[in-house]
């Protein structure tokens, strides 16, 4: 502080005053050991202060603000720019131009540009984008890479045992193509903006609407401009409301407001509870001996045990220069919460199958993501009045296959179709005043889609049950066991080269928000993470995320913990609102444009 | 306020949170990573008839257009394209900004006063040289009194406290404001505006180059420090080392 020898004796009196006053405010408690570790959440000071958790209507500081929104009509707003979203708004204008009606389609997406939250393997199969676009090739698709070579692998610690791919295996990859999944969103964004689809990336959706009916009415945008404690800032502006006969919801696996309709329309009464697993994923620039272009390689086994679903995947993609996609997908019903999905990343790339690749290379890219493993029987109702579910939201991951692109964007198509007529028509015969659309449900029913989630329903539940047959354990957040049932793991140190920390990992991802705003990790309750995630299964969260944004770190009063959330980290995968054991994480939409600048990932 | 157009320059750069890697291949670098829009430190809203301009690729529309949510009145993008654009820097940009300032009869040119790309801290200065116009550089706080502008700008030593004759350039420092957030109804709003089209060939500006790249690399990997235990070692490493 203060170099003591600048001040009169007068004033080195009066700090040594100060110092003892100060000394005996912070006397021993009279706690005992358990209180005081339970109890220190009364010193700690609020974590969340969004508005979600803490109404603003009731809040001193928001009085007298203009809170009322601007409104503007859309025959239909998509929430969401990724494949299903994306191929929905150009499928709507593509049979408006056709039938030559007017249709105002605009879409939000809480990236700033199209394809920055963008994040998968990936090995596409073509099917859907044929069907979109017959003339993708010269419309410029980023479909580069035909698969050459399709390799599986079962790792031990040190060996590999190949596997071969015969034809018939869902994971044959042939007449499929590598993709930078990222540019190919981005590709679709600029067909459906040539199309005439309003897009508006750096904007999310916060909030559902409804009209008086109970029927979904539209979205409102994100609000901007709201400090840190929750307080309104001077640059505070609301949203805006989009108002649209219907709306669909592409938000890609376990979107927010997804979440919220399934509670508000009980649309997962009659399915099984969805299951995930979080994907991890790294760009890498390598050495050009090494580089096989067309060339997929997927692996199950070492480092993960016999109980923890998951595998990885390397592709070498062929775009000009020796680029490899690879990654490291964790099914999210793991039993051990010492486990850490980033470092069994880390320490599979040291496998000599992996390393052997990676040598004399260097990393360009990182990102982690959540996805879908319910498959089948994980199908929620999919629309309900005034809107309908699409993409990865619902979930029409095919797991065996690892694929769900092709999926989503054949659900956004047939969502269109399904949509278009009731649109356009002249009268429109409804009980709500937001459409009803189960001729989606219906169209999708009877699709190839259908068929194929239907063929593969068993193989992912299989995994559990010791003869193979189908099980479902239930939700993932149930599957942890208490910390002291289960023994921490020894992750061996990053060597930089090959592996690296998660902070340099974080920063590649070129993830940021506004950090005056917030935490948009909300919790329902403040005390419970560590009066039960650490007490319990020892904080999991600083150990599931792939951004480092939970932290448990000491008081600085006192004994105990207190969880730091550092939201700036956040790379919206959502993991943390799936896994957490007591479901006390809601992650909620941040201001729009913050998040991941994922590039081609 | 001013009566009078206000001319304020946007540039397209690179996303300050992401990392910029550099893989070099025949003397040009490559970057691999694209850019983002970033809209630096636009000042609005005090005065009247604001316009807007961005040299550059035709990428740039969507900034031009965020701009003009953020409150600008028209958009003007002057395209540069194939090896011009290569070889754009501040020169260059300031050459089309002066013919541009006259073209239009501007009172204020308002400027970026360093991009987070080349960080030359050039555009400004050049631009009022070639106009012949004073210059308000690193503002921190623009206040218009009759017909001149007072400037107070961040210096090394502190603030420094000017007071400038109109028709002007202004740099804006971090400090002038916190820009407003273009809002999604500004955007829709700002989708129906005209963004006026021109080549620099149209303002009869000349780009070539006076620059030219002889190679880019990243600085040099910091090596380990080394430590000496007493003076006459560490006079002793640095003979060897050939320093004294």
């Amino acid at each position: 502080m203060f170099p003591a020898s600048r001040y009169s004796c007068q004033a080195r009196r009066c700090i040594r005053a100060l110092k003892i006053v100060q000394a005996e405010h912070i006397t021993p408690q009279l706690y005992t050991a358990l209180h005081r570790r339970t109890c220190s959440s009364v010193s700690t000071s609020r974590i969340t202060t969004h508005y979600t958790i803490h109404p603003r209507d009731k809040d001193p500081r928001w009085e007298g603000v203009e809170m009322d929104r601007f409104v503007d009509e859309a025959d239909v707003v998509i929430v969401g720019g990724g494949p299903a979203g994306l191929s929905a708004a150009i499928r709507l204008k593509q049979l408006a131009n056709k039938h030559e009606k007017e249709l105002r389609v605009c879409l939000v997406e809480k990236a700033s540009q199209i394809g920055a939250h963008t994040l998968s393997g990936a090995c596409l199969e073509p099917t859907a984008v044929f069907e979109l676009f017959p003339d993708w090739k010269e419309r410029g698709a980023p479909l580069n890479t035909s698969v050459t070579e399709d390799v599986f692998s079962i790792l031990t610690e040190t060996r590999r045992i190949p596997v071969p791919m015969l034809p018939g295996l869902p994971m044959r990859n042939h007449g499929n193509y590598i993709v930078k999944l990222g540019n190919v969103v981005r590709w679709l964004g600029e067909q459906a903006e040539e199309l005439g689809v309003e897009l508006y990336p750096g904007y999310a959706a916060a909030e559902v609407l409804f009209h008086d009916d109970g029927s979904v009415k539209g979205i409102a945008t994100n609000d901007v401009g709201i400090a840190k404690d929750g307080s309104p800032k001077d640059v505070f502006e609301r949203g805006m409301e989009l108002h649209a006969k219907i709306t669909l919801f592409g938000e890609g696996c376990h979107g927010h407001l997804a979440k919220q309709l399934y509670k508000h329309f009980n649309l997962r009464e009659n399915c099984e509870p969805q299951t995930y697993a979080i994907g991890l994923k790294e760009l890498w620039m390598i050495d050009e001996k090494k580089w096989r272009p067309g060339r997929v390689e997927h692996s199950v086994g070492w480092p993960l045990n016999r109980n923890t679903y998951g595998g990885s995947f390397l592709y070498h993609l062929n775009e000009g220069e020796p680029l490899v996609a690879l990654g490291f997908v964790v099914g999210l019903d793991y039993t051990n919460p010492y486990l850490n999905p980033f470092r069994e990343f880390q320490r599979w790339k040291h496998h000599p199958f992996v390393a052997r690749t990676l040598e004399g290379g260097h990393r360009i890219g990182y990102g982690a993501r959540a996805l879908n493993e319910g498959g089948f029987q994980s199908i929620p109702k999919l629309t309900f009045p005034g809107g309908l579910l699409i993409g990865c939201s619902p979930g029409f991951m095919n797991v065996p296959k690892i694929k769900g692109t092709h999926t989503a964007m054949k659900s956004g198509m047939l969502a269109a179709e399904a949509v278009f007529p009731k649109v356009t028509a002249e009268s429109v015969d409804s009980e709500t005043a937001g459409l009803h659309v189960p001729e989606y449900a219906e169209a999708l029913k009877n699709s190839w889609v259908w068929k194929e989630l239907y063929a593969v329903r068993n193989i992912r539940p299989s995994f559990h049950n010791y003869f193979g047959l189908g099980e479902y354990l239930g939700a993932d957040y149930n599957q942890l066991k208490p910390a002291k049932d289960c023994t921490p793991i020894e992750y061996p140190k990053p060597d930089g080269k090959i592996s690296f920390d998660l902070l340099s990992s974080v920063a590649l991802s070129g993830t940021n928000h506004e950090g005056d705003q917030p935490p948009h990790l909300t919790l329902k309750n403040d005390d419970v993470p560590v009066s039960r995630n650490l007490a319990i299964y020892d904080g999991p969260e600083q150990r599931f995320c792939p951004a480092g944004v939970y932290e448990y770190v000491p008081l600085e009063t006192g004994d105990g913990m207190r969880l730091q959330i550092n939201a700036q980290n956040c790379v919206h995968c959502k993991t943390c609102d799936i896994k957490d054991p007591s479901q006390n994480i809601n992650w909620v939409v941040p201001e729009g444009g913050g998040g991941p600048a994922y590039n081609g990932l | 306020t001013m009566s009078g157009r206000v001319i304020v320059g946007v540039k397209r750069v690179i996303d300050y949170a992401v990392k910029v890697i550099l893989f070099c291949c025949c003397n040009r670098p490559i970057y691999v990573l694209i850019f983002y829009p970033v809209v630096t430190h636009l000042t609005l809203c005090l005065l009247a008839n604001v316009s807007q301009l961005t040299p550059g690729d035709c990428c740039t529309r969507e900034t031009i257009r965020t701009a003009l949510a953020m409150g600008a009145d028209r958009g003007i993008h002057v395209e540069v394209t194939g090896k011009d654009y290569e070889t754009l820097g501040p020169l260059q940009i300031s050459k089309i900004l002066a013919a541009l300032a006259k073209k239009e009869d501007a009172q204020l040119v308002i400027l970026g006063k360093q991009a987070i790309d080349d960080d030359c801290n050039q555009t400004g200065q050049m631009t009022a040289a070639l106009l012949d116009w004073p210059q308000g550089t690193f503002a921190s706080e623009v206040t218009l009194e009759g017909d001149k502008i007072k400037v107070v700008r961040e210096i090394d030593g502190g603030l420094e406290t000017i007071k400038i004759n109109t028709p002007a350039v202004v740099t804006a420092d971090l400090r002038l404001n916190t820009p407003r957030y273009a809002t999604l109804p500004n955007i829709m709003k700002a989708k129906k505006k005209k963004i006026a089209s021109m080549k620099p060939a149209d303002l009869g500006v000349d780009l070539t180059s006076r620059l030219e790249v002889l190679s880019v690399e990243e600085p040099p990997q910091r090596q380990a420090g080394v430590k000496v235990e007493t003076v006459a070692d560490l006079v002793a490493k640095l003979k060897e080392l050939g320093r004294i």
